[in-house]
């Protein structure tokens, strides 16, 4: 699996964002998106994931689904959480998982995958150290632990492509190591991910994508 | 369990829940029926002559009231573009989401109708005509509230706008269940030519619901 990206512009708000910007990345790869802020790191994201039209350019997966675009086999972690306050910690996720895991795609999911979505929901909530608090209201939550949360959801459905959008934000250095691991393991899995970031992640092997100053 | 019925069961609990927006449009829609007998005073042959409009356009605006709960909420804590990334048709999605708004907020004023037809002194069969027509056009007022509320998603509170787009659609919703109301109390028309037509919006906004929103949220995503 190889996702490329080539000549890619982006234009928003009337503001030519990035162009001709080209990259490529491999199974088993991290692309790491640097950047100062405003230089579209995170519209990059959004255009991978098609939340964004591209303005220019090719964007391909070699390898992936033909059935489905590259945003349906792609997990977004954005800068907003997707947790409902009113919802319990359990039910924000299970929601998730339920919702993303089981397309009406043709990537066959095996009859039995829709039943042990739950009890994957409930070993991700394990994973990242919040089944003790599953049944409090989101609203409690601390922005470390909806980012937590949110996290979840990546292990909870697996999908292959992460697109994180400065993954480490209000995660304590325990949950950045821990998240660490799970990337690891993503990538050990044959998984790839593109992440917009400020400093180092984690990802000690990854690929550097340097955007320049605003154009 | 299947995507879309994890959606509903979502939706439906949102709504419920503290904050939730399942009571607020049938508590609005019993303040100003309850209000207009007081402006309009006594006279009871007048408010029963004037009580299937008067139901219907509060129903009109309590459904206003909640739409910015329909998709708007969830584009604000990014609830939407996940759902937009989900392998499920993006049709299907905005109808399930539709169907359960309908449920929680438009559901409610058909059944708070027969308390209110009292305050208006209808006669309970002219009651049970206005509720009839309600229930078949609150989820045509919803379906077309639907397109408002995709079309104006990516605007910060953007619910007066909402208000603006969608009103103008509903006009023909609004003349056909007064009128098949008014038939089966007055006459002189046969209830069933009116109301067949207010079934026959009803399915055409849900179809067209449906198909518009989905298309302005494809294209209004930045």
């Amino acid at each position: 699996m190889r996702l490329l990206g080539s000549g890619l512009a982006c234009f928003r708000g009337g503001r030519q964002v990035f162009s001709g910007l080209s990259f490529s990345v491999a199974a088993g790869e991290a692309l790491v998106v640097l950047g100062p802020n405003g230089v579209g790191k995170s519209s990059l994201l959004r255009l991978v994931a098609g939340l964004v039209a591209r303005s220019g350019g090719a964007l391909s997966l070699e390898g992936g689904d033909p059935e489905l675009t590259i945003g349906e086999q792609a997990h977004y972690l954005g800068h907003q959480d997707a947790l409902k306050p009113s919802l319990t910690v359990d039910e924000n996720l299970t929601f998730w998982s339920r919702y993303l895991g089981s397309g009406e795609g043709t990537q066959a999911p095996s009859a039995q995958a829709p039943v042990a979505q739950a009890p994957l929901a409930q070993a991700a909530l394990t994973a990242v150290g919040l089944a003790g608090i599953a049944q409090l209201p989101a609203a409690y939550l601390s922005a470390g632990q909806r980012r937590r949360l949110s996290i979840a959801r990546l292990i909870a459905i697996k999908r292959p492509i992460w697109l994180l959008d400065e993954p480490t934000a209000a995660l304590d250095l325990a949950a950045q190591a821990q998240l660490a691991g799970f990337m690891g393991e993503h990538l050990a899995g044959g998984g790839l991910i593109v992440a917009a970031a400020h400093g180092p992640i984690g990802l000690p092997a990854a690929k550097e994508l340097r955007l320049g100053g605003p154009q | 369990m299947n995507p879309l019925a994890a959606l509903f069961v979502r939706d439906f609990r949102l709504a419920v829940r503290v904050g939730g927006g399942a009571l607020i449009g049938v508590l609005f829609f019993l303040i100003v029926v309850t209000l207009v007998p007081f402006a309009m005073g006594p006279d009871l042959a007048l408010l029963a002559r004037v009580g299937p409009a008067i139901l219907w356009i509060g129903a009109l605006l309590a459904s206003l009231l909640t739409l910015d709960r329909l998709l708007a909420i969830d584009h604000e804590d990014g609830s939407l573009d996940l759902i937009l990334t989900a392998q499920v048709t993006l049709e299907l999605t905005v109808a399930v989401k539709a169907v359960a708004h309908w449920l929680t907020t438009g559901l409610p004023l058909v059944i708070a109708t027969p308390l209110l037809g009292l305050l208006l002194n209808l006669d309970p069969m002219a009651t049970g005509a206005v509720a009839l027509t309600l229930l078949v056009g609150t989820p045509a007022l919803t379906f077309i509230g639907l397109i408002g509320a995709a079309i104006t998603v990516a605007l910060r509170r953007g619910g007066l706008l909402v208000a603006v787009l969608v009103l103008p659609l509903t006009v023909p919703v609004l003349i056909f269940g007064v009128a098949a109301s008014n038939a089966a109390i007055v006459g002189p028309v046969r209830f069933g030519t009116p109301f067949s037509i207010l079934c026959g919006l009803a399915l055409m906004s849900i179809v067209a619901g449906t198909f518009a929103a989905a298309a302005a949220l494809r294209h209004a995503m930045d």
